[in-house]
Order: structure tokens, then C-alpha cells, then sequence
């Protein structure tokens, strides 16, 4: 009896002090993640001249002279354009090619479906953007190269396997039976898709979308293999690191994290049902 | 337009598409490797392996992963359990733990110039600890450690996130009822995590593994912002042999070098860690 007493008394004041641990660790390790987005941030909000001066201030003096003159430097304004409308076009083909797919690996069995899941599961032991190397030269001779729709298709490579396993899972969480009544109703396979499914799938689509478009957006590799002319923003910042100055480097940095930001925030409900149906 | 066929119809656009930008230049990528002029070489790899950078980008790349990663696992791990433990602020917590994820590598290499740079933040800091009168090169092409430790703290803060997200997920499936009977035993919670977790999580741990290894083999933007040249690692050696050399066969012959020792390493991880069927939950 004596010890159940001493335990209970015990433990409060142990589970309190671990309790203390337990957010000072984790609010240290949100420090770790923040604060190096924050000194970009700073140095992007500063002008040219802070920028390359030392020593430095750890707040921002709010002057926008970095970010003006990033957006004013040559090919920038094209950069984004050209970052936007690939990653689109890559988040429209992996939704438009795994939708489907996911959709049939949901509702079905069908011989040949562990043979595609494998092919599927394949291309993530593979380093992807090494595939551009050898499309480089496909697109040269089909006219594909250094345009949008063809670095579009190496990075649908990238992000269609995420497309179709998020869309299995979110088909596999919608009950066959909710089709099924739409059927006995008089609702054709489509119709029951499109009144029924498509109604409670669409913010998980949404979602995948989005997280096809992030992959687009900050891919690095393949982009400047494959965009000479059409340069994309990541592309353009790579082969300007030599010679561009700090300030333009820095404006550039923040202007890939503060979309990205923003996905990951749109997402965020999604990211770890995403993740869990990517294990198996 | 049902029944059989249905199924079909539906995977075709996707499987056609992996076909086409997958499979193919794989193919494609393998006969120009072991081609050279129009005739079956090996010549691609001698001259790959003969240049004088091909041993540093080799141990480069490999010094670095196996830094890396195991840091990242830790961390990962620590991650996910200090979430699952967290009783309010859970998800806006898990929200900036998983933010690198969305971030390029490209830009990530960007936020640590900004700290290590010669004019960047840490300088900064020590000097104003008068630890240093004036600010330390850092990043020059004499101080390949400081290169390599930077390289690395960019990797470890990137790439952390995805290895979290896949084990929190992960942990999302292993049931309540074990721990509670750990706990009815009188288990402590170091008990619980490598007698419960550790076991049950296995197979997520191999996807973070096998995941970030590949990723791990991959680096390239972090190094070129960071390093440049003084930290030559395999992609960047790549993207030298196929635009400052010229040379598509020996870059595809680094391409696959690099597609050989991911696919190496994938099946190492899923042999050791293999999780038995019936084992599965």
C-alpha cells in the first residue's frame, strides 16, 4: 500500500518536470527549424548595401532594396513566370494521369495491379532527375527542349507516384458502398463518380495538386539540365550563384521559401495521411 | 466501358507516361554509358573513374550521407516522439517541424549562406561575443571542413522533416493497447519506445532509410551554394561532365553509377530491416 501512496505522490511532481522537458525540447527544436527561414528573411528585408555589411543586425530594416533590385535583375521576371506555368503544368499531368490510376487501385482487383504498385513504388529507389540527362537529348530531336512542357513531363516523373498513392488512399477512404446506393439509384459508374466521389475527394485532390506543384517548384537538378533559354526561378539562381551578388542570392532564396511556405501550410492537414499510405 | 476493362483504361495514361519518361531513358541512359561513337565501350567508366576527382566526390558524397543520416534518424525519432507526447500545441508543432519540407534544397543552401557566409550571421554572433575580431572565411576554398560541417547542417535541417513525417505516420498505426499493457507491467517510457515503438515501426523506418539515403546520394543544390567547387560531390560532378566537359557518355556513365549504388543501398535496407508478414500489424 505504502508504495502505490509514494508513487502517486511522486509522480505529479517527476511528470511535471518531464512535462517541462518535453516542450523546452521541442520549442528548442521549432528554434532549429525557424530560425535560419527568419535570418534569410532579414537579409532579403534589408538593402543591398546591409546586406554585405558586417557586422549584421539580427532584425530586418525593412528596406526593399534587395528585393527590387532582384526583381529588376535581367531574366528574373521571366524565371518566375517560367517556374509558375512548368510547375502548373506538372501539377495538372500528375493529377490527370494518377487520379485514374489511384481511382482503379482503389475500387478494384484486376490482375497486374501488384505489377504496377511495384513499377509505382520502383521509380522512388531511383534518383530521378538523373533522367533528364538522357532526355535532354530525346527532346532536342522532338523540339522538346528548353521549353515548359517538357521539363513539365521530367518532373511529373517526380511527383505522379505521390499523385496516385495519395489518391489511392483518399478513394480507399471514401466507402464503396456510398457508390454503390448511387448506382441502385439509377446513377451511371460516371455520374455516381462525379456526384458522389468527386464531391468528397476534391480537397484531397486539391491537396496532392498542390504538393506536385511544391515538387515542381523547387526542383533543381533536371531544371537546369533541361531550360537554357526558358530558365526556370530555381535553374536561373543556380547558374547565377558564381557571379550574382549576396543580395541577389538572398532576395532569390526567400523568394523560392515563401511560396513553398505557403503550400506546406495549405496542406498541412494532409501531409501525414500522404506520408502514412506512402509507407506501404 | 465497364466491367474488365475499366481498371485498364484507367492505369493506362499513367503506366504509358512512366514507360515513356521512366523506364525509357533508363534504357536510354544505360546504352550511353556503355556506348561511345556508336560502339559497346566500358571506355566511359575508365575515364570516369580515372579522373582525379572521381575518389573525392565518391567519399564526398558517401562522408556525408553517413553523417547525415543517422543524425537525422535521431532527430526524426525525437521529433515524432516529443509530438506524440505533446498534450496542447501538437499539430501547430508537428506544422513547423515538417516546414523544410516544402523548402528546395537549392534555397536551404541559400539560408545557410546567409548564416555562414563571411559576412553572415554566425560571424556576426561571434563577434559580438569577442570571440573573433574579424569575420572568418568560413566557406573558402582552404577550410573544406567548415564547408563540410555547413553542407551537412543544411542537409540535417532540410531533410529532417521527411524522415518525421514518415515516422509519425508511422506511429499513428501502432495500437494504444500495447502501451497501455506496457504500462499495466510497470514498462518506463524508455521501456515502451525500444521494447513497443522501435520493433513496430520498422517498416516505416526502412521507407525514411531507404527514402533518405537516395536523397542523401542525390545532394547537389546545397553543395553548389554552399561549397561550389570545393566540395565536389556525384551530381555536381555530373552536371560538370555533361555541360563544363561536354561529355554526355561519361556523365551518363556517372548517372548510372549513381542509379547503382542508390539501388545497392535500397536493397541492403530492405534486406536488414525486413519486417516478416506475419509480423506486420
Amino acid at each position: 500500500m505504502s508504495t502505490v501512496a509514494e508513487l502517486s505522490i511522486a509522480a505529479p511532481e517527476a511528470r511535471k518536470a518531464g512535462n517541462w522537458l518535453l516542450v523546452a525540447t521541442v520549442i528548442l527544436l521549432c528554434v532549429w527549424v525557424l530560425l535560419p527561414i527568419y535570418l534569410l528573411i532579414v537579409n532579403a528585408l534589408s538593402s543591398p548595401e546591409e546586406v554585405t555589411a558586417f557586422p549584421k543586425r539580427f532584425f530586418p530594416s525593412f528596406d526593399f532594396g534587395s528585393l527590387s533590385f532582384f526583381i529588376n535583375f535581367a531574366g528574373v521576371a521571366r524565371a518566375l513566370w517560367n517556374s509558375v506555368l512548368v510547375a502548373t503544368l506538372t501539377m495538372l499531368l500528375s493529377i490527370g494521369f494518377g487520379a485514374p490510376a489511384g481511382y482503379a487501385l482503389s475500387r478494384f482487383e484486376f490482375p497486374g495491379k501488384e505489377t504496377f504498385r511495384f513499377l509505382v513504388l520502383m521509380t522512388r529507389a531511383f534518383p530521378l532527375p538523373l533522367l533528364a540527362l538522357p532526355l535532354a537529348v530525346m527532346f532536342i530531336r522532338t523540339g522538346l527542349d528548353d521549353t515548359a512542357i517538357g521539363l513539365a513531363l521530367v518532373h511529373t516523373t517526380l511527383a505522379l507516384p505521390f499523385a496516385v498513392l495519395i489518391t489511392f488512399s483518399l478513394f480507399s477512404g471514401i466507402p464503396v458502398e456510398l457508390e454503390e446506393a448511387a448506382w441502385t439509384l439509377g446513377c451511371t459508374r460516371l455520374q455516381a463518380f462525379r456526384k458522389i466521389i468527386l464531391p468528397l475527394a476534391l480537397p484531397g485532390i486539391a491537396a496532392s495538386a498542390v504538393f506536385a506543384f511544391t515538387i515542381s517548384w523547387n526542383e533543381v537538378f533536371a531544371a537546369a539540365v533541361l531550360t537554357i533559354e526558358n530558365r526556370t526561378l530555381t535553374a536561373f539562381l543556380l547558374q547565377s550563384l558564381g557571379e550574382s551578388p549576396l543580395y541577389l542570392k538572398f532576395a532569390g532564396g526567400a523568394a523560392l521559401v515563401i511560396p513553398a511556405l505557403i503550400f506546406i501550410f495549405a496542406v498541412r492537414k494532409y501531409l501525414f495521411a500522404m506520408w502514412g499510405i506512402a509507407n506501404r | 466501358m465497364h466491367g474488365k476493362a475499366l481498371p485498364y483504361l484507367l492505369l493506362t495514361p499513367a503506366t504509358l507516361f512512366l514507360c515513356v519518361f521512366f523506364l525509357f531513358p533508363f534504357a536510354l541512359v544505360a546504352f550511353e554509358a556503355f556506348t561511345r561513337d556508336g560502339g559497346f565501350t566500358l571506355d566511359n567508366f575508365r575515364t570516369m573513374a580515372g579522373s582525379w576527382k572521381f575518389p573525392v566526390t565518391v567519399r564526398n558524397t558517401l562522408l556525408l550521407s553517413a553523417v547525415v543520416v543517422p543524425i537525422q534518424l535521431v532527430m526524426a525519432l525525437l521529433m515524432a516522439t516529443m509530438v506524440s507526447r505533446l498534450e496542447t500545441g501538437r499539430s501547430a508543432a508537428l506544422y513547423i517541424f515538417a516546414i523544410p519540407l516544402g523548402i528546395s534544397d537549392l534555397a536551404a543552401g541559400l539560408i545557410w549562406l546567409a548564416i555562414f557566409d563571411q559576412s553572415g550571421f554566425l560571424n556576426t554572433l561571434l563577434s559580438n561575443l569577442g570571440v573573433i575580431d574579424r569575420p572568418v572565411m568560413f566557406l573558402g576554398y582552404q577550410s573544406k571542413l567548415t564547408i563540410f560541417i555547413a553542407v551537412a547542417l543544411a542537409e540535417i535541417w532540410r531533410a529532417t522533416a521527411i524522415m518525421m513525417v514518415i515516422l509519425v505516420a508511422g506511429m499513428g498505426l501502432i495500437p494504444r493497447e500495447y502501451y497501455e499493457a506496457a504500462e499495466v507491467f510497470g514498462a518506463s517510457p524508455w521501456k515502451r519506445f525500444i521494447k513497443i515503438t522501435l520493433p513496430l515501426l520498422r517498416p516505416s523506418l526502412q521507407t525514411a532509410i531507404i527514402l533518405r539515403v537516395i536523397l542523401a546520394f542525390e545532394v547537389f543544390a546545397v553543395v553548389a551554394a554552399l561549397g561550389g567547387t570545393n566540395l565536389p560531390v556525384l551530381m555536381g560532378e555530373t552536371y560538370n561532365w555533361q555541360f563544363t566537359l561536354q561529355d554526355r557518355n561519361v556523365a551518363a556513365a556517372m548517372a548510372l553509377f549513381i542509379l547503382a549504388i542508390s539501388i545497392g543501398f535500397t536493397l541492403f535496407f530492405l534486406r536488414v530491416l525486413r519486417v516478416p508478414k506475419e509480423a506486420r500489424i
